[in-house]
């Protein structure tokens, strides 16, 4: 018996997608595993046309750019899809998102004319907290607070164990939101995050970490966070879309 | 108010506990009503972790035959891990389904299905969550009857306390029938409450109802009698048996869940039922006859299923799926259909002969090969003949062999230890047949590379089979002749080194078959394992032996039993069993003589393909055998193409 070969001559990638979808409601605890298999059976489900790697076991073409921790609801997260064949992108969010569980919603699709990779694009996320149980005026004095240390030195277990890191450099801005006017009951105060994309990467827990040691500042239940955008990190601060320059090159072709 | 969801509670919790996706619902497939759309509503429950129930055919089934009926409802749960129980008692959030995230307690009915005797601890903890009452007794008429289902519900007696009822057999029909029941109970505005009810049930002869039934014993501990305490109800109740599979094609809409489970895979029954006569084997023993679902229904489910799930595996299941009377064309029609489409078949492979591996290659062609497993169950020719698993030495060996002189490094080889009459030699020779395996393996193939896991489960005793009289050998001697197997199987230090042994102890199989073979008096150990915080048993990290045997010794003296009696005590014929009153089909004088036929290695032919040996099912049940063949092929798929969009 001779060594088996892998089946080669798997079709080319003619065409990529990116992808901007949401995680909403219950489905923010999916993780980003549950995620990539959900939509690898999505994708298989609508028909779409992937292309698959070469080997023994093909993989289809999907690559994910950071994913928002499970959890976490989100507005904006990327993938890019390679195609073995063209599709209108707009049929393929309609086709994709039909295919998926509402909540995990896919709002755009388009067509990467660029070259650069769509994780350069994204250097920095905006995030916003619903914070339980914790007035305006105490998240404002604890937001004062944290802004005024060049360092703020947090915790977070993670596989490694136990490890300790500053929470403060990543953050670009950080600002507590008034409520909107008639939320009732307990107060939910409200806090508008963006954090540069760094190594090991700050979470929207690990700011609220550093908060809860500058200021003792502590939710009466767990908070709820949603990625608002993600994107190019400007000089002024600004979040640019990180689909707008492919928008723009198939809107002049 | 009722039916309301609790998950702005729920909510709250989960950030805090492990995988929260499995408590979220969300799947495809899942279905969700308005409460007050419908008239009758079930919540259904596989007692055990999100991981492993989900994929659970029984419940899938059930769920999509009830949420076809307008006026119906059906939802799931799961049990909860005990991060999260803990948890949900500290903020008092109920027991809810996934589907709505509604309370447990707020519905009509909760369906149980208990593929094992190790769920039934999770069973009260899911009472207890929902605010039901554990003991049946104790209900009222806004608590949902409690049902199990599922085949250790052929001897429910271990749980009468805490159930209403129990369905033995397919469930498919019976969930409707029930249905039925408590709709027009309701609609004639609930005469005589929830005892008008069970006895409305019980009148179908096919529904046990255990209040209904008052159990006598002798002096010595054994059963005396189990009779009803009432005119109207049957003195034995009879399994359901579904006929003509074609009819029945669920599940159409599989459930595809977002969490990790056991079985990423559109699962079809090819068949359901077994008379290969294994005599350790309930499920072969309890499913009678063999009715097939034809080659065209198959392809058709498969279809169907794929583009519904978007799954990329196939398995094709049964008791022993090799032995549909169609599988060849069938393998070959399904991979020729998904060729070079990223689908793989898989075969829950236990046939020991070369056909089985025509198939594996069949269905590997797509260039993904799965390990291949053989279950000559027992190690010698001897107790092969005892158990009935007619396979011999030659046939095994050959088997393997031919297995890697087609590609396969590795296979699997399945056994068990602790059966009938079973002696340290007969464990011994696994050894020496995996020894075997490999010198003649390495021959056939010139390569060293070659590779066998054996595996070993222990022998429980069930009901409703010719061993439901044997004594169960103690956890010791199990202990005792793996630690024997083990050394020689390393006895030969080149031939050892290809050979992997994998293995469980025998402390849990001896309570498996404490709650398999008990009867109503063992209500009280499971009780007391519970309130001890016994959980998951089914689950070797969260499984304590020390606690089961503590609650044997507190709950079980006040009887004059122990464990022992229980589980190492052969049974007499003249016996009175914990499950006589429940009917299976299978003959009482039948499984005697299966019995004293095993005790001289006396074996049975299979009725598929031999005159009828009067096993007893379909006269009784008023069933037949179905199989094929049919004659029919499946025809290539036309390839479909371009976005599809919508459901």
């Amino acid at each position: 018996m001779s060594k088996r070969q892998p089946p080669g001559g798997q079709a080319p990638v003619v065409q990529r997608i990116r992808i901007r979808y949401t995680k909403r409601g219950p489905l923010r605890f999916t993780s980003h595993r549950d995620f990539a298999r959900a939509v690898e059976r999505a994708i298989h489900r609508a028909n779409v046309p992937i292309a698959f790697s070469q080997g023994f076991t093909p993989h289809p073409k999907i690559s994910f750019s950071s994913a928002a921790p499970t959890g976490v609801a989100s507005e904006a997260e990327y993938l890019e899809i390679g195609l073995r064949e063209r599709v209108d992108p707009e049929l393929l969010r309609l086709a994709l998102d039909s295919a998926l569980s509402p909540g995990l919603d896919v709002v755009e699709a388009v067509e990467a004319v660029t070259t650069d990779s769509l994780a350069d694009r994204i250097t920095a996320s905006r995030w916003r907290l619903e914070l339980p149980g914790v007035t305006s005026d105490s998240l404002a004095a604890a937001v004062d607070k944290f802004l005024g240390h060049d360092e703020v030195l947090v915790e977070r277990l993670t596989k490694q164990g136990r490890r300790t890191f500053d929470a403060r450099a990543a953050v670009v801005a950080l600002t507590a939101v008034e409520p909107p006017y008639g939320s009732m009951g307990a107060p939910c105060a409200i806090l508008d995050l963006v954090v540069r994309q760094v190594t090991p990467s700050v979470r929207p827990d690990d700011v609220l970490s550093g908060l809860r040691v500058v200021a003792d500042l502590e939710p009466s239940a767990p908070a709820r966070v949603t990625r608002v955008v993600q994107g190019t990190l400007t000089a002024q601060g600004e979040i640019v879309d990180p689909l707008l320059k492919d928008r723009d090159q198939a809107a002049i072709g | 108010m009722r039916g309301e969801s609790v998950f702005p509670q729920l909510e709250q919790l989960l950030p805090l506990v492990a995988k929260p996706i499995q408590y979220v619902g969300g799947e495809l497939g899942a279905t969700v009503k308005p409460w007050d759309s419908v008239a009758v509503r079930w919540a259904l429950m596989y007692p055990d972790a999100y991981e492993v129930g989900l994929p659970n055919q029984g419940v899938q089934i059930l769920y999509e035959v009830l949420n076809e009926r307008p006026d119906t409802l059906a939802e799931r749960t799961y049990s909860v891990w005990p991060d999260l129980e803990k948890l949900m008692r500290e903020r008092a959030v109920p027991q809810f389904t996934v589907d709505s995230h509604r309370a447990l307690g707020d519905f009509d009915l909760f369906g149980v299905s208990f593929a094992t005797e190790l769920g039934y601890t999770n069973l009260l903890t899911a009472l207890d969550l929902a605010g039901i009452p554990l003991m049946a007794a104790a209900r009222g008429d806004d608590h949902p009857l409690v049902i199990a289902g599922g085949h250790a519900a052929f001897n429910p007696e271990p749980i009468a306390d805490f159930i209403d009822a129990a369905v033995l057999g397919d469930g498919e029909e019976a969930v409707l029938e029930i249905t039925d029941i408590v709709a027009a109970w309701r609609a004639a505005g609930s005469p005589g409450g929830r005892d008008e009810l069970l006895l409305r049930l019980a009148k179908t002869e096919s529904i046990y109802v255990p209040r209904f039934y008052d159990v006598d014993y002798l002096p010595d501990g054994r059963i005396q009698r189990v009779v009803p305490n009432r005119a109207d109800v049957p003195f034995r109740v009879h399994k359901r048996t579904t006929m003509d599979l074609d009819a029945w094609p669920y599940p159409k809409k599989p459930l595809v869940p977002l969490a990790e489970t056991v079985h990423e895979r559109f699962a079809v029954e090819i068949f359901r039922g077994c008379t290969r006569g294994c005599r350790f084997c309930q499920a072969g023993m309890i499913t009678r006859p063999v009715r097939e679902r034809s080659i065209t229904t198959v392809g058709e489910m498969v279809k169907q299923g794929l583009e519904f799930s978007g799954f990329h595996e196939v398995g094709l299941l049964s008791l022993s799926s090799a032995d549909h009377s169609e599988i060849g064309d069938m393998c070959k029609g399904l991979a020729d259909q998904y060729a070079g489409t990223n689908v793989s078949l898989s075969l829950p492979s236990t046939r020991v002969d070369a056909f089985n591996i025509d198939l594996a290659q069949e269905l590997s062609r797509n260039g993904r090969r799965t390990g291949l497993t053989f279950a000559p169950e027992g190690g010698s020719e001897r107790i092969r003949k005892v158990i009935n698993k007619m396979v011999s030495e030659e046939d095994l060996i050959r088997t393997v062999v031919t297995a890697y002189s087609n590609g396969w490094r590795q296979v699997k080889l399945y056994f068990m230890c602790g059966l009938p009459t079973e002696t340290d030699e007969d464990v011994l020779q696994i050894a020496r047949l995996a020894h075997e395996v490999i010198r003649n393996g390495r021959a056939a193939t010139g390569s060293r590379e070659v590779r066998c896991t054996v595996s070993i489960g222990g022998f429980v005793p069930k009901p409703h089979t010719p061993f439901q009289w044997a004594a169960m050998d103690r956890p010791e001697v199990i202990d005792h002749r793996l630690r024997l197997l083990k050394q020689a199987i390393n006895a030969d230090k080149s031939l050892g080194k290809a050979i992997g042994m994998r293995y469980h102890d025998g402390e849990p199989s001896l309570i498996e078959g404490l709650l398999a073979r008990g009867d109503r008096r063992v209500g009280a150990v499971i009780h007391e394992v519970w309130k001890q915080g016994g959980r998951f048993d089914g689950w070797s990290e969260h499984f304590s032996y020390r606690r089961w045997i503590d609650a044997c010794e507190k709950a079980l003296p006040a009887f004059g039993l122990d464990i022992d009696w229980y589980t190492t005590r052969e049974r007499e014929l003249a016996e009175v069993l914990p499950w006589d009153h429940l009917d299976s089909g299978l003959d009482k004088d039948w499984l005697w003589k299966d019995w004293q036929d095993a005790l001289t290695e006396y074996e049975q032919d299979d009725c598929r393909w031999t005159p009828c040996f009067d096993c007893g099912v379909c006269p009784s049940m008023d069933t037949e055998i179905q199989i094929g063949p049919t004659g029919h092929k499946l025809l290539p798929l036309t390839p479909v193409s371009g976005l599809k969009v919508g459901g």
